[in-house]
């Protein structure tokens, strides 16, 4: 089907989210649409999949002008929109959430639904029970549920909104062999994202919103330099990874054994120097947070040590508060459940961090605080902003603002998860700028691009294994990849027994 | 005591909790769409004392019914439009509500304290009554009690086998998902609070007009009733067959209190009489055991195969609310 977007125009108080953006995408397309946060992408997606209603302009399918006011209305006309987080049921059996919202009787026929469902799945190799619930599937297989259910109501365009956060790598690949055989079909595909690089393998041309605006498509093929220009406005300095100086011995864990609830870890070595930074490879859930918490006592090994400073001074069982107090800090991935206070300001975040004496507020000195770190860390917001407010890039870099100085160790769930290029760019900058002054930094991430250009050593975890420290420089996308899916391990154990 | 006596007693636990069902299987309606009605204790009295006013002044047991029918559903219409419209707590709306209507029914009931009216009797069941033990326990009892067993059955069915019982499971669930799937979230949750309201409110008079019948003001016994309620929800997973056996069970701890106490003269007779909403909150947290992580930490040290049993029983007595209970829906 083809879609045309005619002068689509919408305003959020002051805020041009769209303005007067007009473009058509042919039947048959992956049409990627680019841009970094808040350059309106979003709006334009929920604008076509009847989340909101725009305040001007026209949408046409197939040349006919068609009004759609409600997501309900947008499926009947054929879109569906695959949201990044699936909208679906998880306390439900997979073939209750696939039935649901079909029109039908008062009972619906579960054992049609359940072979077109099959049917349906046979045809794009997936493999989901229809009868297990949807609570025990992984994001990627929630995903493929919900575009079966999609083609199942009949959608002949699909939006996917940045649909390869948090999925594997394999899914990832799945996924991307799913669209282009939909859009073999006839299907109209329009994929969001702000990763060029899932941009670049997948679509047949781009579309690039900045500010609210169009600034242009591109066909194939991507001039990536170009694409960059488009996004930004300007080319984003590519940081080069500074060198290798061992310094002091921040952090030593000798064999430690830890005992998660699905998981179990023996006998990790690391010791982690100043000026450091160590990437923690794998897939979700293969024991990296656990390890990652561990390092700042809020979870407790039952087997080895943990040693800070040169002087070695044993840590094991005590507490994350007594870690903090030794210079240690913990950013975890959910920012505003875990690490920022909802409701509460800048200025009242950075009171608390401060620990500023006293019964009584200094509030002239707190806002003067909090004004300077805005200024420092370049954050999009006043010193009154709630933290809620503002976006997931802001809300990391207040997070950074909020780290005390000096630190000897930063530990960092996900640092840029969700972030744009520029954030990407410019939280890594901070965080260097940091190693510089002989911090060391252990991160975890799912990036692999993110873990080979700014960690030094890397280990990778799979399903409960740990490699010894890897030297990035020694590895490549491949070889990390290899090694997350669980393949080469008993070459590294050769290896490691040659050395 | 006899056998018969036995069927007897038995058939009283099924009347007894016949007014709890009704009102737990209202609540668990309310609370799938995720109106949470906190002011059941309140209602309950109010209706009970509702209803023998109403089928007092007209001699009618039907329009009694009726009128705490009508209680239930007004007060549960009060629920949701200061949660679903006005947009404030329903814990604090209900929590008054519970407040208000139990004080007023207190109040109004002042001119029909003791006063004798109408109440239903028993209707067996030709043919069905004569079977042994089951003719005494199933087929020899009041309408009520015999609509509570179609009630379970008629709750279970819709929830789980229609569209709209899945379309009511999705709202209580994820709002936003159901909002994209065509459901108007708002309207249905209004339609199931008031239709459980008015389910739930038909318990007042069930005692009003026949398991307690007549209105005795405070020491009518039925204050608490509703708290129970609200935790026999919790105990039935907001699941009906579940619900049901929670009910029978409250029921059946009730009528041990009494048949024990005669037996048992060195236990103060307050003690037997509390026992059950004790032992209903015990109950609850047994099946809310399987979310402690010091379970899942001492079931780890177990063998495989006996955790992986242990795991499963308390997964099938684990109950997860509804995810989206209590929380207001607004489409972006």
């Amino acid at each position: 089907m083809q879609v045309e977007l005619r002068g689509i125009t919408k305003c959020f108080g002051a805020l041009r989210a769209n303005d007067n953006i007009s473009f058509t995408v042919p039947p048959s397309t992956i049409e990627g649409i680019l841009g970094e946060n808040g350059a309106g992408k979003s709006t334009l997606m929920k604008i076509l999949s009847g989340f909101y209603s725009p305040d001007s302009g026209d949408i046409l399918l197939d040349g006919e002008k068609v009004k759609i006011d409600t997501p309900a209305d947008a499926i009947l006309q054929g879109i569906g929109m695959l949201h990044q987080d699936p909208l679906d049921f998880p306390p439900l059996k997979v073939i209750d959430d696939f039935i649901l919202g079909e029109k039908g009787g008062l009972l619906p026929n579960r054992k049609r639904a359940s072979k077109e469902f099959k049917e349906l799945s046979a045809r794009f190799d997936f493999s989901i029970d229809p009868e297990s619930y949807v609570d025990t599937l992984t994001v990627g297989e929630r995903q493929q549920l919900e575009i079966l259910r999609l083609l199942w109501l009949g959608a002949r365009v699909l939006i996917l909104d940045e649909p390869t956060t948090g999925i594997s790598l394999p899914q990832k690949e799945k996924l991307f062999a799913t669209l282009k055989k939909l859009a073999a079909e006839g299907m109209t595909i329009l994929f969001v994202s702000h990763k060029l690089e899932d941009v670049e393998a997948l679509c047949s041309r781009a579309t690039v919103l900045r500010q609210g605006k169009l600034i242009g498509t591109m066909e194939l093929p991507f001039a990536t330099k170009a694409l960059v220009e488009m996004m930004f406005g300007k080319e984003m300095p590519q940081e080069s990874k500074t060198q290798l100086k061992m310094g002091m011995n921040v952090l030593n864990a000798k064999h430690i054994d830890l005992d998660g609830v699905r998981i179990q870890i023996k006998g990790v070595d690391l010791q982690v120097h100043a000026g450091e930074v160590i990437g923690l490879a794998g897939m979700e859930g293969s024991g990296q947070t656990l390890f990652l918490s561990a390092c700042a006592g809020l979870s407790q090994p039952v087997g080895g040590s943990f040693c800070l400073d040169e002087e070695e001074k044993d840590m094991t069982g005590q507490t994350y508060h007594e870690f903090r107090k030794k210079g240690v800090a913990y950013l975890p991935a959910a920012r505003l459940e875990q690490a920022l206070i909802p409701g509460l300001s800048l200025t009242e975040h950075f009171i608390l961090s401060e620990g500023m004496r006293g019964f009584f507020i200094d509030r002239k000195k707190a806002e003067d605080l909090a004004k300077s770190r805005i200024a420092l860390y370049n954050i999009k917001g006043r010193p009154d902003s709630t933290v809620e407010s503002l976006s997931g890039g802001n809300q990391q870099r207040a997070l950074l603002a909020l780290m005390r100085d000096p630190l000897k160790l930063i530990l960092v769930e996900h640092p840029t998860r969700g972030l744009d290029v520029e954030s990407t760019i410019y939280i890594w900058g901070k965080l260097k700028e940091r190693c510089a002054n002989g911090t060391a930094i252990v991160f975890i991430s799912s990036d692999l691009d993110e873990i080979l250009k700014y960690s030094d050593r890397v280990l990778v975890f799979f399903a409960g294994r740990v490699t010894p420290p890897l030297n990035a420089s020694s590895l490549n996308v491949e070889r990390l990849g290899r090694l997350i899916g669980g393949k080469d391990w008993d070459m590294l154990e050769t290896e490691a027994a040659h050395a | 005591m006899n056998n018969s006596a036995l069927v007897t007693s038995i058939a009283g636990v099924l009347a007894a909790a016949a007014p709890i069902l009704f009102a737990v299987i209202g609540e668990t309606i309310s609370e799938r769409a995720g109106v949470l009605n906190l002011s059941m204790n309140g209602m309950i009295l109010l209706s009970a004392m509702g209803s023998f006013a109403v089928a007092l002044a007209t001699g009618s047991v039907v329009l009694g019914f009726l009128a705490g029918a009508a209680i239930g559903a007004l007060v549960s219409l009060i629920v949701a439009f200061a949660s679903l419209t006005l947009l404030q707590s329903q814990v604090a709306v209900g929590f008054v509500l519970a407040l208000l209507c139990r004080d007023l029914s207190y109040f109004l009931g002042n001119p029909i304290m003791g006063k004798v009216g109408p109440r239903i009797s028993q209707v067996p069941i030709p043919g069905f009554e004569r079977i042994p033990v089951l003719g005494t326990i199933f087929f020899r009892q009041d309408v009520m009690t015999y609509l509570s067993f179609i009630l379970i059955v008629l709750a279970w069915f819709f929830i789980f086998r229609t569209r709209p019982g899945l379309i009511l499971r999705g709202v209580g669930e994820r709002p936003a998902a159901a909002y994209i799937r065509g459901a108007n979230v708002n309207r249905l949750r209004y339609l199931y609070a008031v239709i459980g309201g008015a389910i739930a409110g038909l318990a007042g008079p069930i005692y009003s007009l026949s398991v307690k019948a007549g209105w005795k003001g405070t020491i009518s016994g039925l204050d608490g009733i509703g708290w129970i309620v609200l935790s026999i929800t919790i105990f039935g997973g907001w699941k009906p067959f579940r619900a049901a056996f929670g009910a029978y069970l409250f029921a059946f701890l009730q009528w041990l209190g009494l048949v024990l106490q005669p037996s048992l003269p060195s236990v103060p007779s307050q003690v037997l009489q509390v026992a059950p909403f004790p032992l209903m909150i015990l109950s609850l947290l047994l099946v809310n055991i399987g979310n402690a992580e010091w379970v899942d930490r001492s079931l780890s040290r177990l063998p495989e195969n006996v955790r992986r049993d242990i795991a499963k029983v308390l997964r099938a007595m684990n109950a997860t609310p509804p995810a989206a209970l209590g929380v207001p829906f607004e489409k972006e």
